[in-house]
């Protein structure tokens, strides 16, 4: 199935939860609400037409500019988005999806902000979920065993978020 | 052998106090520093949760303050032992951006590269998997043909692990003058040796017990849990992204011939050569994930053949690497490649300035290390470096 088609199936089947898409970009997506991810993601998976039966990826990326001078000019707003990346073994196609978060729970700073986990649809999810959360500080609804994977357990902060400061000291080693 | 009895039941039968034991982080058998937290009853093990990121550097960051080619070498470091691979995923990613199309002779130069990286990378996995299951000589001997293998790297890029030799936009240097000539020299020796490590390994009675009906992984899990390259195909998935991949990265093998080294009907591609699999053996455990890295070097030795010709027939140049500080058209590009451990996969977003805003690294063996705890359950603790061993992991591309 040819991307182009692949999108419009989904706009028409998911209506109003798919919010946007690029059929053009490099690496066709769709954008999907926080709230219907897991639903879309297990059509994604089940329907016969479609079969994305393997996760490659999933990426935190953090838009903001820490930079007040820079941030004035940046064309969005600040949020967060999470990316996920999925091919079909059986098909050999591969599609994006994008979910598009607010970077702190309502606008708390330090509440992370929350989606659904799709570990249940696919296990990869598991351990790519748990580095989303240790890096970009994303809390995943639902996830059977949420903890940090790559920073040790006591850590404080996000690395991958663009406002993370290096901590001055961990357990006594230097940081700055 | 009477039926139904396993000589393991008399210790299933005994329960005693579980204890927890720690295998790693500074452990000969876990491949760097990984640790397993290993819940055993006497000699079973009921549960294993793997603790990674020992050697976490927060890559991803770094590459969130370099520009591309200033990352390359950080991509080295991912998965140290095959070097030029990872760099040619970064590159391919980098070029996916950019629209870049590369001259033939690239292509014929990186499919070179790429496949003779990957037989370097097979043989430290088999010989450290010897290491694993407590043989010592598989490893010296695989460490002899590897050296040659780094000799010619070395002449090449003028290092030997971390090459940073693929950039975006070709190569840093063509091949030097009578290096084709030493590479086909060199298979023409590997060739005949591959058979002493079948002997050594593959078809060695010790090696078979240890290996067939250990740990296996069915397809479904594998695809479940997004395990990938000889992991994915030794549970006989057919799928190999140089075949089944994104036309940017198929395109480079572009008329090579080879067959994807998974089992159909109970055979391997051209196995009538090589040892038969042994009745033990059930698809999907280490014996066959060991198996089809073996296969996959005598694949990689038909490709570079192939690619000799190619590249001193090929026109035009090795391409022009592109500028250090190079401005990144807006947008964003995800790029998998089949590297000697699975699907390497590199993401990058730019604004359009030379340093992109975002950088991921999906790793493979990040993924194939994720269902240790389904294939280790209810197996001897001798076996749990059997099985992680099989994996093939390094660590530096699961912690990056």
């Amino acid at each position: 199935m040819s991307e182009k088609s692949l999108l419009q199936l989904l706009q028409s089947r998911f209506g109003n939860v798919v919010t946007g898409g690029d059929a053009d970009a490099i690496d066709p997506w769709i954008q999907v609400e926080p709230q219907s991810l897991l639903n879309v993601c297990t059509y994604l998976r089940d329907d016969n037409k479609l079969r994305f039966d393997l996760l490659n990826c999933i990426t935190g990326v953090d838009y903001f500019e820490p930079d007040a001078k820079k941030a004035a000019k940046s064309p969005w707003q600040p949020h967060t988005e999470l990316v996920y990346h999925l091919s079909s073994i059986a098909l050999k196609h591969t599609l994006v999806i994008k979910v598009v978060l607010p970077r702190w729970k309502n606008d708390q700073e330090g509440s992370l902000p929350e989606v659904d986990s799709v570990s249940s649809v696919w296990r990869t999810a598991d351990w790519h979920e748990r580095e989303v959360y240790d890096l970009s500080g994303i809390f995943f609804q639902g996830h059977p065993d949420l903890r940090r994977i790559l920073c040790p357990e006591d850590w404080v902060g996000h690395p991958l978020r663009k406002d993370y400061q290096m901590p001055l000291e961990y357990h006594g080693i230097r940081g700055r | 052998m009477a039926t139904g009895f396993d000589s393991r039941v008399v210790e299933y039968d005994v329960r005693t106090d579980e204890m927890l034991v720690n295998m790693g982080p500074q452990h000969p058998s876990t491949h760097g520093v990984l640790r397993l937290v290993l819940r055993t009853d006497g000699e079973i093990v009921s549960e294993v949760t793997p603790h990674i990121g020992y050697l976490h550097r927060c890559a991803e960051k770094i590459g969130e303050n370099l520009t591309p080619r200033q990352w390359i070498p950080y991509t080295d470091r991912m998965d140290y032992l095959a070097g030029m691979n990872m760099n040619l995923g970064w590159s391919l990613a980098v070029e996916k951006l950019m629209g870049l199309q590369l001259p033939d002779k690239a292509r014929h130069l990186r499919v070179i590269i790429a496949e003779l990286g990957r037989i370097a990378s097979h043989l430290v996995g088999m010989g450290a998997y010897g290491l694993d299951l407590g043989t010592f000589s598989p490893f010296l001997y695989a460490f002899r043909e590897r050296e040659k293998i780094l000799d010619l790297f070395e002449e090449v890029c003028g290092a030997r692990l971390t090459y940073s030799y693929i950039t975006p936009g070709g190569a840093t240097a063509d091949l030097p003058p009578g290096w084709i000539g030493r590479c086909e020299a060199f298979l023409n020796e590997l060739v005949p040796i591959i058979s002493d490590y079948h002997n050594l390994l593959t078809s060695n009675a010790i090696f078979i017990k240890r290996t067939c009906g250990i740990g296996v992984l069915s397809a479904e899990m594998a695809i479940d849990y997004g395990c990938s390259g000889p992991v994915l195909r030794g549970s006989g998935v057919d799928y190999d992204l140089r075949r089944d991949g994104e036309e940017r990265y198929t395109e480079m093998y572009d008329g090579y011939s080879f067959e994807v080294i998974a089992e159909r009907d109970g055979h391997y591609p051209k196995d009538h050569q090589y040892p038969k699999v042994p009745q033990d053996a059930v698809l999907g455990d280490c014996w066959h994930r060991f198996y089809v890295r073996m296969l996959e070097v005598m694949q990689a030795i038909d490709l570079l053949r192939q690619g000799f010709d190619r590249y001193s027939a090929a026109t035009g140049d090795w391409g022009t690497p592109i500028k250090l500080t190079q401005k990144l058209p807006k947008g964003e590009a995800y790029l998998e490649t089949e590297a000697p451990r699975g699907q390497m996969g590199f993401y990058l977003v730019s604004d359009g300035s030379s340093i992109p805003w975002r950088v991921r690294a999906r790793s493979s063996s990040f993924c194939n290390l994720s269902v240790t705890h389904e294939i280790c359950r209810g197996v001897p603790i001798a076996d749990v470096p059997a099985i992680v061993g099989s994996l093939d992991i390094v660590m530096g591309e699961i912690d990056r």
